[in-house]
């Protein structure tokens, strides 16, 4: 994977930068020291690495503008930077670039129960968000299985989703305002505590843009009231293709589950051997979980039970206390840490029509034995969302390479069926070269110009998200 | 060149054989916004249901489908689009018939809003053809998408003037098994909201909220039992002393909000306005000098307002006001004199005016697309 060669007029002039950034910013908080600014050298997708020429990490929106200004008139790239936890590459630096973390903006500023939202810095850690509402009854909708470590920052500028998100939608969906620094530093508002933009839907722009657009440094969101409770059924098949249909069958039916998870059997193997949830040794498992009171519940699984029986289930296991809810999660929660448990794995994001879904299961496994990498599959079906991870070994020369081919093929089949590259990790480094195989070179070219509104010097994560032979002219510039 | 293009590279071509303004007419059911000098062109050729997948919640149809023709086909599989588009023809007093590309267009949402989202959030994909007559896609037809920037949005609401949008991607949803509305009476305005903020804050899942014509109404929908439980747990809490309505009686109160019935046929000009909810009240008690009328959905936030005999609508008022508490303000029905002086939409701050402008002059370089109507 190509990075764009680094400037040598801004090398050269580091220390005139890192002064004039340390001028605008408390002590301490402008790393530049060669050791330590190793410490932002990646995100989760580390395979790939470089130190940044320094790091800030300033702690108001005040002096993030500050930042800003002094970038934009030394033309130094400028690399937005969250928890870290990117899986496609978005906050990787390069070595003549500014890393801005936002780690520092952590504060919540605002919270309104009558009016439903809560206000944030935008460095604040996702779970966090619903820790502070979680004790009034609240929550924060949005939970990327990251949610610990990863900001509200990081979840805007990639849209993420999270094992909720089929009733309760993405981060764009509950989203109501931000508070961005722009490329030249000036700061500003879009949306708030209303519904809806009165003008273009800038917000919705924004949302998703990958720190490309401007740097998001507070944000209102919405927050919902808890659940009385929720309850999983597990329910296994002697087919992928069977379970596909049942998945259909449950979402036409009218009842919204939270989260319907598929798990095919290779990963079912691998997480029976590493955290032992006693699950059905079958072809495919679903976990559907449902929310509301007891009774709520229980009639909307037993509705549920009624649709997966007519598909000849080798197995249902329906919850019927918390513990026994744990053991059913249990297994797909840890299904990536027992995936790494046999090897490196690499995690893709393909999104398909749910229709696809046996078709493009079949296929993945003829590739499988056409590249001689394994891969399982773990993920939210109910939306089509699939995570194929292929295993690896990282240090045999060529596995990496023919795992990032076998993803690339996976991938494009995924946008032959209707889907798209990424449902919700974003494009970043990883998916950048694919984009073509998406978007025709008009449908790139508005993309472009969108940012050319934004950021006119192109110094905002430029690197990211389109090929770089598409930008070059650009970035030059 | 027929000014109703049967298809995308018809609509390319007249666009860029266009030698002045357009003005796009999806179903025309939409006189609003600065009166639109120009060539009108119609969407009504590029008519008809693509793709319809019901186990998918996908629909995939060219933009000038009639709404009507679209709901029909949903409804014969038991679905809908959830974010339920109003029928504004009564207020506005126009004709025609709306279409999905119309609806995506104007971003418009009824009271399903507040808890399902609005029509930006249920279009999964467009396909539309830019002022310079590029033929352009973004996003797709799967419910997550974040591959490139998320244009989809941007044209949702973006009345015609970045691109005449030829095609749009639909997730659609489940018609729930029943639904109850919860009916309250004699709460002024600020009791009204307070009592569906408490609502809209319960585990309850409301989907409807409003107060409107002196009553205050909390909708609930789901399964039959499921239903039955949350309107008893509300009317025994949050809600004490409102009646249940269930059925055709409980649906005919959600049209007639979601249509702003009650202001049709009345003379004088009607505001739109979102607002934080409990703000509402507040801006129509400080807006008492022009004598409004109110009614209030989205909990609150959603403040439909009557003017009469007040010139330029009362604008300087409106928005003064609301500048205080933050929101925008849209003129939704006045005279064309008045709409031609008044900015209709709300005005933007410079450095938010000057990214719009910035945007419309990279999707339609020579100004062509619905000038003027969403300003300068
Ligand atoms: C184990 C694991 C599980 C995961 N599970 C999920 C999941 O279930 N769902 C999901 O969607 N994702 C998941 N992810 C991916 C990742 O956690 C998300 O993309 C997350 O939103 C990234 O947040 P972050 O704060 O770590 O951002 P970073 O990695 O720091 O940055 C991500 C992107 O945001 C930009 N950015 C950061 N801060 C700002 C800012 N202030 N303004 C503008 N742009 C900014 C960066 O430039 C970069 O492009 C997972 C990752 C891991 C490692
Ligand atoms: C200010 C205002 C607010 C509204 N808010 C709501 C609301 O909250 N809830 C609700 O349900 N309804 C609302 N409506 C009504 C909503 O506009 C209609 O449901 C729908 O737009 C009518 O569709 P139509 O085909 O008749 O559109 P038309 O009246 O023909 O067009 C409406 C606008 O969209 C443009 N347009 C039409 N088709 C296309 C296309 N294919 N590509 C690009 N642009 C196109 C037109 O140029 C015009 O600017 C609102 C209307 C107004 C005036």
């Amino acid at each position: 994977m190509q990075m764009p060669a680094p400037n040598s007029r801004i090398l050269s002039r580091k220390d005139h930068i890192v002064a004039r950034l340390q001028s605008v910013l408390p002590v301490g908080a402008v790393v530049h020291d060669p050791i330590q600014t190793r410490a932002y050298e990646c995100d989760a997708l580390t395979a790939y690495k470089c130190p940044p020429l320094c790091a800030v990490l300033p702690t108001s929106t005040n002096e993030v503008s500050a930042v800003m200004r002094i970038c934009h008139e030394e033309g130094v790239p400028v690399v937005p930077r969250g928890a870290g936890t990117s899986l496609a590459g978005g906050a990787l630096p390069t070595a003549d670039s500014v890393i801005l973390g936002v780690a520092r903006l952590n504060d919540v500023l605002e919270t309104d129960y009558d009016n439903r939202f809560i206000r944030v810095q935008s460095g604040r850690t996702n779970l966090s968000v619903t820790g502070a509402v979680e004790e009034d009854g609240f929550f924060y909708a949005p939970d990327p299985s990251s949610q610990l470590a990863c900001a509200i920052a990081g979840n805007i500028a990639m849209n993420s989703g999270g094992a909720h998100c089929l009733k309760y939608g993405v981060t764009t969906n509950n989203l109501m305002g931000v508070t961005m620094v722009m490329a030249d530093g000036e700061v500003v508002q879009i949306g708030g505590a209303h519904l809806d933009a009165g003008g273009l839907d800038l917000l919705g722009l924004i949302c998703g843009s990958e720190g490309q657009l401007g740097i998001v440094t507070e944000a209102t969101l919405r927050i919902l009231a808890k659940p009385e409770g929720a309850r999983p059924v597990l329910v296994g098949f002697d087919s992928n293709e069977v379970a596909g249909h049942c998945v259909s069958d449950i979402i036409k039916s009218g009842i919204l589950p939270v989260a319907i998870e598929f798990m095919d059997r290779p990963c079912i193997r691998a997480t029976e051997a590493f955290a032992g949830a006693g699950y059905p040794d079958c072809e495919a498992l679903l976990i559907i979980e449902v929310e509301g009171s007891e009774a709520e519940i229980d009639d909307q699984l037993s509705r549920i039970i009624e649709i997966a029986k007519r598909h000849n289930p080798v197995e249902v296991r329906e919850s019927t206390s918390a513990e026994e809810s744990a053991k059913i999660w249990l297994g797909r929660k840890s299904a990536f840490g027992a995936m790494g448990q046999i090897n490196d794995y690499m995690c893709l994001d393909g999104t398909i029509p749910v229709s696809e879904l046996p078709l493009v299961l079949r296929r993945i496994g003829e590739m499988s034995k056409d590249y001689g990498l394994d891969v399982g599959n773990v993920f939210h079906a109910g939306d089509g969302n699939m995570h194929p991870l292929i295993l690896f070994d990282a240090n045999k020369p060529g596995d990496l390479e023919k795992c990032e081919a076998f993803g690339a093929d996976i991938l494009r089949l995924c946008v032959e069926v209707g889907g798209c590259l990424t449902g919700e990790h974003g494009v970043g480094v990883e998916k950048r070269d694919l984009m073509v195989s998406q978007y025709g070179d008009d449908d790139l070219e508005i993309q472009l110009q969108v940012k050319d509104v934004f950021d006119p010097g192109w110094l905002l994560n430029p690197a990211k998200v389109f090929p770089l032979n598409v930008t070059e002219t650009r970035r030059a510039g | 060149m027929s000014n109703t293009p049967t298809s995308e590279q018809d609509l390319s071509d007249l666009i860029q054989a266009a030698e002045g303004p357009i003005r796009i007419v999806g179903g025309g059911t939409r006189d609003i916004g600065a009166p639109v000098e120009g060539t009108p062109v119609s969407t009504a050729g590029l008519s008809g249901v693509t793709l319809y997948e019901p186990g998918a919640l996908t629909l995939v149809a060219q933009a000038g489908t009639p709404l009507e023709e679209i709901d029909a086909l949903l409804a014969k599989e038991g679905q809908r689009l959830a974010f339920e588009p109003s029928d504004l023809r009564g207020l506005l007093g126009t004709e025609g018939a709306s279409t999905i590309g119309g609806v995506v267009a104007t971003n418009a949402s009824g009271p399903r809003r507040i808890q399902v989202g609005a029509a930006r959030d249920f279009c999964l994909g467009v396909r539309f053809v830019d002022g310079a007559g590029r033929v352009l896609k973004n996003g797709g037809r799967v419910m997550k998408n974040v591959t490139g920037y998320d244009l989809v949005k941007l044209m949702a609401g973006s009345w015609g003037t970045l691109g005449v949008m030829t095609e749009v991607s639909m997730k659609v949803m489940a018609i729930p098994e029943t639904e109850t509305t919860l009916v309250g009476k004699g709460q002024s305005a600020v009791q009204a909201v307070e009592s569906l903020s408490a609502a809209l804050g319960s585990p309850f899942d409301v989907t409807g909220a409003a107060f409107s014509e002196g009553k205050t109404f909390v909708r609930i929908e789901g399964l039959e039992a499921s239903v039955a439980y949350r309107a008893a747990e509300l009317a025994n809490g949050a809600l004490a002393g409102f009646q249940p309505v269930s059925g055709a009686a409980s649906s005919d109160i959600w049209a007639r909000i979601r249509d702003v019935s009650a202001f049709a046929g009345r003379d004088g000009s009607i505001w739109r306005i979102s607002v934080k909810p409990s703000d509402g009240p507040r801006l129509v008690a400080a807006l008492d000098d022009l004598s409004p009328d109110a009614l209030y959905d989205w909990g609150g936030g959603l403040v439909w307002l009557h003017v009469a005999d007040q010139p330029s609508a009362g604008a300087a008022r409106v928005r003064a006001e609301l500048a205080k508490l933050g929101g925008h303000a849209t003129l939704v029905r006045a005279p064309a004199d008045v709409r031609a002086t008044v900015p209709v939409f709300q005005p933007e701050p410079a450095p938010i005016a000057a990214l719009t402008r910035g945007l419309r002059q990279k999707f339609d370089p020579h100004g062509i697309l619905n000038p003027g109507l969403m300003g300068a």
